[in-house]
């Protein structure tokens, strides 16, 4: 096992994520609205909602990449957006665009990011990486000659590369090869065999239930539904993000 | 390697790899250079005797219009395959993608001018190349680089982006173009540095004040 | 929905005549009285320039517009910054009007200088170092303006705003240098300025002080109903 310059271990004391009234504008549009959220460490979690309903713009936030407009969010006890920079350590995005580089190899474009990241040994990590994605037969090859479910693969192991205690998976199975799946729930743990805390959104019910441990449904940039994820079932998040009435509401 | 400027180098290399299997960028740069200058040749070749009073404007024109080509350029790749999100969720400093990104447009810059110097001497059997001009020309694109990097970055947002970038930059680096074909011509008339000694400096100082300023202002044009 | 429709908020419904309040009327009042007195302290009270003739009475203005134009992109440099580091809109929108302003009060200096010119150079248009700048300062305020329009939303175009405002100012100086270097290489037409006697120097303060409280209340009106706008606009959101 390659030894990785894995960034120090989060606070144990926080949660990982926190929000707490967190707003978010555009014009006079509210993405997120006066949102109230708690995950804790080790968590899957999947969002869900319609569209426009806020949930790649939680993801994005977290993701330090939007400020937010009123409101407080704590990522692993820091606060965004002042600390954001200590927080990009800690977390790793796989959106629907891949992030890669086409004109560059599989190898390159892991190397350009370990270093980027800052990671030790960063040949050793991407060798590794290609390993677990399936791709070393592939490594020298430009990613534009890669299919759609490849490049999703090599994109999910330039998420981790960094070995990040959090992964944001914004609609991660468009696109995805049944290979990749498989691969995304494997990378769900860390190197040192500990869980990820995972956020996903997605628009497949089955797999945000097969794959997370609680389901929360937004709309209108609120949350309207949060429960374990073995409480509920696809026809009742589907009317929930109907905006039907489904059988009460209890967070989990 | 120190971490930040190893981050810087991983960017530059990252851009220069891109640039060297391609070869799109610098082509059409040299390409659009050598036609400026064919341009000009028809636009003045009948009326001027004494080339070497035009000469300094022919050339930063030239300059100029293929570095407005180029830099239209530099955040293109980033921005049509949404990789900038892949570089602003990492831990980089948003002025170490800022600093990569002048490197690498300088750098292509000064090659494109390198290529169009000799097709000037060429074209107008007017021979220009001195170590004394090979200065002025360098600290005349860093400064336009240097703000054209930051306007790029903004217009690649805007709608009509490739009118924006030209808007932007001209008019600022209007000092850059007046000290630079000043410059220029000092050297052509055959004058030691000490003539363009006051051009120079203002070049230097136009590179220092907006080399900083664009540096630290470029993540408010990144950050949402 | 129909904005006419919006019922008035009561505080409004006390100020029915429109946008201006006491303090507006008060600084048009000004305006108009001073204007007047400005007209007649240059064209009438001004003693003659010796030199240049009856011509030389536009100066009153074109200088005075002058100034102004500085400082109402002085102003867009202020907003911006404090805009970026507060982020409050109200500043942004500050630095948006003044710089309207500005560009008409460049476009107005570049009119007069222009007028000023042509009957005693005999064109319409001299490189001088004055008006050189102020056309380069027109310019990188026209894009300013056009910068904010194509912006694809509106903290986005407050941002670039901000940010070409503040390099926009910066390089000020600097064109300023380098043209009038520039202008030693190929002397060109001059707009001359010699000292002032103090009939024309209080021609001049006349001028200017009527034009500063002119920018001062378009400033004031153009805010607010810019911020008027944004209200409607707000309003118009959560009751759709």
């Amino acid at each position: 096992m390659v030894a990785v310059a894995k960034p120090s271990a989060p606070s144990a004391t926080h949660w990982a994520v926190e929000t707490a009234e967190l707003t978010r504008r555009y014009g006079t549009a509210r993405a997120l609205n006066r949102l109230d959220l708690t995950i804790p460490w080790d968590q899957r979690l999947a969002i869900l909602g319609p569209n426009g309903a806020g949930k790649t713009t939680l993801l994005r936030i977290v993701a330090t990449l939007v400020r937010p407009t009123s409101g407080q969010i704590t990522v692993g006890g820091l606060a965004l957006p002042g600390q954001a920079a200590a927080v990009r350590r800690h977390i790793g995005l796989v959106s629907h665009q891949t992030f890669l580089y086409e004109e560059l190899t599989a190898r390159e474009n892991l190397l350009f990011y370990g270093r980027l990241y800052r990671v030790a040994n960063p040949r050793e990590r991407a060798d590794l990486l290609l390993e677990r994605v399936g791709l070393t037969e592939r490594a020298d090859d430009r990613v534009r000659t890669f299919s759609r479910g490849l490049q999703q693969r090599l994109a999910l192991a330039r998420a981790v590369v960094h070995d990040p205690s959090i992964l944001l998976l914004d609609e991660p199975d468009t696109g995805l090869d049944v290979a990749g799946l498989d691969l995304l729930s494997r990378l769900a743990v860390d190197e040192s065999g500990r869980r990820r805390t995972v956020l996903l959104t997605t628009h497949d019910l089955q797999r945000a239930i097969a794959l997370s441990d609680r389901v929360v449904v937004l709309a209108n940039g609120v949350v309207i539904l949060d429960r374990a994820a073995e409480r509920v079932d696809t026809v009742m998040l589907d009317r929930a993000i109907r905006g039907e009435s489904f059988a009460g509401k209890e967070t989990s | 390697m120190n971490g930040w400027l190893g981050q810087v180098s991983a960017l530059l290399w990252k851009d220069l790899l891109t640039e060297l299997r391609t070869r799109e960028l610098l082509g059409g740069m040299a390409l659009f250079a050598f036609l400026v200058l064919l341009t000009f040749n028809f636009a003045f070749d009948l009326r001027i005797d004494n080339v070497g009073s035009v000469a300094p404007g022919i050339l930063w024109v030239a300059f100029s219009f293929a570095g407005i080509l180029g830099l239209g350029r530099s955040f293109v790749q980033e921005k049509d395959r949404g990789a900038m999100d892949g570089l602003l969720v990492a831990p980089v400093d948003r002025a170490a993608i800022y600093l990569a990104k002048f490197l690498g447009n300088l750098f292509f810059m000064l090659v494109v001018e390198a290529i169009a110097l000799p097709v000037f001497t060429m074209f107008f059997n007017f021979g220009i190349a001195t170590p004394a001009l090979a200065l002025v020309i360098f600290l005349g694109t860093a400064g336009f680089a240097a703000v054209g990097t930051l306007f790029a970055a903004m217009a690649a947002n805007t709608r009509a982006r490739d009118v924006m970038l030209p808007l932007l930059v001209f008019p600022i680096c209007v000092p850059v173009i007046i000290a630079s074909v000043a410059a220029t011509s000092l050297v052509i008339d055959g004058g030691t540095l000490t003539n363009h000694l006051g051009w120079l400096e203002m070049l230097a100082a136009f590179d220092l004040i907006f080399g900083i300023l664009c540096f630290v202002v470029f993540e408010f044009v990144v950050e949402e | 929905m129909n904005v006419r429709t919006l019922p008035l908020p009561k505080e409004r419904q006390e100020t029915r005549g429109g946008t201006l309040d006491w303090l507006d009327w008060l600084l048009a009042a000004v305006c108009a009285i001073g204007f007047v007195v400005a007209l007649y302290a240059a064209f009438v009270y001004a003693p003659t320039e010796a030199v240049q003739g009856d011509v030389q009475r536009i100066f009153y203005f074109h200088v005075s517009l002058a100034w102004l134009a500085y400082l109402a992109f002085f102003v867009v440099f202020l907003g911006s910054v404090v805009y970026l580091w507060k982020r409050s809109e109200w500043w942004d929108t500050v630095a948006r009007c003044s710089a309207e302003i500005g560009v008409v009060l460049t476009t107005l200096v570049l009119i007069t200088g222009s007028l000023w010119g042509r009957p005693i150079w005999g064109t319409w248009w001299t490189w001088d170092a004055r008006l050189t700048t102020t056309l380069i300062l027109w310019a990188i305020y026209v894009v300013y303006l056009m910068l904010r329009a194509y912006s694809s939303d509106r903290m986005r175009g407050a941002r670039y705003g901000a940010i070409l405002g503040i390099i926009g100012f910066a390089d000020v100086p600097i064109v300023q240098m380098s043209v009038v270097w520039w202008r030693t290489l190929h002397p060109q037409p001059v707009i001359e300025e010699g000292a002032l006697p103090p009939q024309m120097l209080i021609a001049f303060m006349i001028s200017l002080v009527v034009f500063t409280v002119f920018y001062v209340f378009l400033m004031r009106v153009r805010v607010r109903i810019e911020w008027l706008k944004e209200e409607i606009a707000q309003l118009q959101e959560s009751e759709g």
